[in-house]
């Protein structure tokens, strides 16, 4: 049973399956550290996902891929209108965006290809094979056939990791997350830094919702994203809002639902298997895990005080 | 080294704000290379006047100018490009971010955005070594004493070029050794070229490092003199408008029974031990005070009496009533009236009203609801009874406690806390941020409280407080109380050494 758990198969669907989580959860790092909570990142991932089916489906993967961002970014920028401009409570506007990218997706759907659930086959970009490792057998399932997006995910974790630590952009976007007044009396613009963090998780989910329709499934499916945005956020609480942290918290999740996907004993019914990844989810959400660490002031609002 | 040309010039400055005028018509002049005190009572208007110079505050009439020139700060940002930096009275620092994080965030040196941290830490080095700062650039905020993190405010101005620095009262988190060292770099900045305005209570420090002072009362000038020629007598008179007693009146204590009895208290937090078995007792008359240098367990003491910590072992009795670990509610219907060394922290709630927090913890009682109601009109009558009683200076009970300067937050605690015939008062500094007139207006309440036989156990990190008030000194070092004395017993500079860690011969008890 161990062998199968471990197995090259379950690992390579491990990694598939950690993808998504792992996009929308390096996303959520941006939005977090500027200050603003994004449990829209379920919403973004949605939109995501339909837009870029249709993209693909009319020009091609590639252009596929920029419409996901894209839809992501779009609705990112309402929740960065609603909670930075107008300030209103972020994790409502986050709910709110959930409910209205399901709404829009299935609208969209409906009028476009004519059917409210799914859309038609969609193709994918180029798989890429490494040949030389291809030979070796235990290796073969990891390193054939496996979307490009795979090994670019890795790159950006890397990617935001320097953002983060050795760019002004970074450094800003953290103090506007820390303490946004601090920032302010320096001349950082707190706004610009949390609309930014804002929409680059957009665009992070916006393009986990892309990999998850065009390549993972072939086609845009209504529910696809089963609450990966929120398995996100929780990857990143446990990865204490950190890049690499997050990366393996998101392994860990992928593992969990790679698991739940296949029926590898009968001793416990099926169902069971199913709830792994989402019972981790409350296990991490609810702090059980360890004590974490958040920005400090992130799901506050700035409002500039004058007298 | 203090030239006669004139850094920053001020023409009929005028800021109000909702039902108060907090400066007017104030003209001030600093000069280049001197060290420019601003002292006034609390919500004198010291701190707007501040802000207004260093672009946080918009005036509502006046001018300023700069080398001779005038200028319009729109914000801060635009402050400090022209060469005006202020060290904030709370700190704006990030405790996750390095010492060179926090200084060049905003001014970073970068190469199409990217940060080059070698060289920030470089120059962050640099201009330690040059104004003789300790720090090191790499540590994180969060890891620096309170002293480090204020060196790390004036590092951050200095890094913009800063010529003119100006300092909210940089001295009232310090212990005095902070103090010293404080000094010393400001006069290495001065000596620079730099100019240095900053706001004091203590009046001794202001004589000590200033070269000019100008006092305000209640938003006006009232003069601004040489340090030769004025002493703190003259100035508290020009502060307040009165004689101001340094000294606290009081007569002999008549001691009754014991109030508050501490045996053997241990706690540890993190593993660590904090309070290593601290014994003694307060008296129904008396008045307890405790020196110690900050850290040795002054703050977990007192929390853990009112209830706010749990204590490992040992017990706390009140009135001969055990309410060792007791939740705070029932620990406070013993009759302990506390004011806490962190106003904002324990004692308020910013953005609440004064009448709100005036009746924080006594918000169930009776005499202030209507059933199950809270009865604001009662709620407001007792507020401006407070205000008048205390002088506490607010336009109305309404106003958000935030707004209020830092003396007349302090007030609001006292008034709360004092009323209401509590058995013991537990006062953690609280003069801190106040000024002389309200020091003396508090000393007074608490001998007053005592007189009436009540129990005080006073905590202070200012000496000279402790020696003033008590009526017997517990030394606290390491989580324990070392030596008791009476305050005729000690001099100072004993007191200084037993606090460093010396026992009494056959006195721990
Ligand atoms: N933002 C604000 N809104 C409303 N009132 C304010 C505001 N800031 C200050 N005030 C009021 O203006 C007056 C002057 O306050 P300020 O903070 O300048 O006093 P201060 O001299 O610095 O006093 P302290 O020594 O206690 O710090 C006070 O009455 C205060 O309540
Ligand atoms: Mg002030």
């Amino acid at each position: 049973m161990l062998n199968e758990l471990f197995s090259p198969d379950m690992m390579a669907s491990a990694i598939r399956l950690t993808i998504p989580i792992l996009l929308a959860a390096l996303g959520a790092i941006y939005s977090e550290r500027s200050g603003v909570v994004n449990i829209g990142l379920e919403g973004m991932m949605v939109v995501g996902a339909f837009w870029a089916a249709w993209g693909s489906f009319n020009y091609g993967p590639v252009v596929g891929i920029l419409f996901g961002i894209t839809a992501g970014m779009v609705l990112a920028s309402i929740h960065a209108l609603v909670t930075v401009t107008f300030k209103v409570n972020q994790i409502v506007s986050g709910v709110a965006l959930n409910v209205l990218a399901a709404g829009i997706s299935r609208f969209s759907s409906l009028s476009i290809f004519g059917m409210a659930t799914t859309s038609p086959h969609v193709s994918g970009l180029p798989k890429m094979t490494i040949k030389p490792l291809a030979e070796i057998s235990w290796l073969k399932p990891l390193v054939t056939e496996f979307s490009i997006l795979i090994p670019i995910s890795f790159i950006l974790v890397g990617v935001t990791v320097w953002v983060l630590k050795y760019t002004t952009f970074g450094l800003r976007l953290r103090a506007a997350g820390e303490n946004p007044e601090a920032a302010d009396t320096l001349g950082i613009n707190v706004f610009k830094m949390r609309y930014a963090g804002i929409i680059i998780s957009g665009a992070f989910a916006g393009l986990a919702g892309a990999y998850l329709s065009i390549e993972h499934t072939g086609m845009y499916v209504e529910g696809m994203t089963q609450g990966k945005g929120y398995i996100a956020l929780a990857a990143m609480i446990f990865g204490n809002w950190s890049a690499i942290g997050a990366m393996f918290a998101a392994l860990l999740f992928g593992f969990a639902e790679a698991i739940s996907l296949r029926r590898i004993t009968t001793l416990v019914p099926y169902q069971f298997i199913k709830i792994i990844p989402y019972l981790l989810t409350i296990i991490v959400v609810s702090g059980f895990v360890k004590k974490s660490d958040p920005p400090a002031k992130v799901g506050t609002n700035y409002e500039r005080g004058e007298g | 080294m203090v030239s006669r040309d004139l850094v920053i010039e001020t023409k009929g400055l005028r800021k109000s704000f909702p039902g108060v005028l907090a400066n007017d018509q104030i003209d001030i002049d600093i000069r280049r290379g001197e060290v420019h005190a601003i002292v006034g009572e609390n919500g004198a208007g010291k701190s707007t006047l501040m802000k207004m110079l260093c672009g946080l505050y918009q005036p509502d009439a006046g001018e300023i100018f700069l080398n001779g020139e005038k200028i319009e700060l729109s914000d801060p940002g635009k402050a400090i490009k022209l060469g005006i930096g202020m060290v904030h009275q709370h700190f704006m620092l990030i405790p996750r971010f390095s010492v060179t994080e926090n200084i060049i965030l905003g001014a970073e040196n970068s190469n199409r955005g990217v940060l080059n941290f070698k060289k920030a830490h470089a120059e962050v080095e640099e201009l330690c070594k040059r104004y003789e700062f300790d720090l090191n650039p790499k540590e994180l905020v969060a890891d620096l004493s309170v002293g480090e993190q204020q060196r790390v405010e004036i590092l951050k101005v200095l890094y913009r070029g800063a010529e003119v620095i100006i300092m909210d009262e940089p001295t009232a988190v310090l212990v005095p050794q902070e103090v010293d060292e404080l000094f010393k770099n400001l006069k290495l900045l001065v000596e620079a070229g730099k100019t240095v305005i900053f706001i004091s209570h203590k009046l001794d420090e202001v004589l000590e490092i200033s070269d000019r002072i100008t006092v305000l009362r209640r938003g006006q000038k009232i003069g601004t003199v040489n340090k030769e020629d004025t002493n703190k007598k003259h100035l508290a008179e020009m502060m307040v408008g009165r004689p101001v007693l340094f000294t606290v009146e009081k007569g002999e204590a008549d001691v009754e029974g014991t109030v508050l009895e501490i045996n053997d208290l241990h706690y540890s937090e993190n593993g660590q031990a904090i309070l290593n078995g601290v014994n003694f007792e307060v008296k129904a008359g008396e008045i307890y005070g405790i020196a110690g240098v900050e850290g040795n367990g002054q703050t977990e003491l007192v929390e853990t009496i009112v209830g706010l910590r749990k204590p490992a072992s040992g017990s706390v009795k009140l009135l001969g009533k055990d309410i060792t670990g007791k939740e705070v509610v029932d620990i406070r219907k013993e009759g302990i009236g506390f004011v806490p060394e962190d106003r904002h922290k324990r004692g308020l709630v910013l953005p609440m009203t004064v009448a709100e927090n005036s009746i924080l913890g006594k918000h169930n009682s009776k005499d202030l609801k209507k059933s199950l109601l809270l009865d604001y009109k009662k709620i407001e009558a007792l507020t401006k009874q407070y205000i008048t009683d205390y002088d506490i200076r607010v336009s109305s009970p309404q106003v958000e406690i935030g707004n209020l300067s830092g003396g007349n937050q302090q007030k609001v605690i006292l008034a709360r806390e004092f009323s209401g015939e509590p058995n013991l008062i537990i006062a953690a500094q609280p003069t801190r941020g106040l000024d002389v007139g309200a020091i003396e207006f508090v000393r007074k309440e608490l001998v007053k409280a005592r007189d009436a036989g009540k129990a005080v156990l006073l905590i202070s990190a200012d000496l000279e407080e402790v020696m003033a008030m008590s009526d017997r000194i517990g030394v606290i070092y390491n989580g324990r109380i070392t030596s008791e004395f009476l305050p005729e017993e000690v001099d100072h500079q004993q007191l200084g050494h037993y606090m460093l860690g010396s026992e009494k011969e056959g006195a721990a008890k």
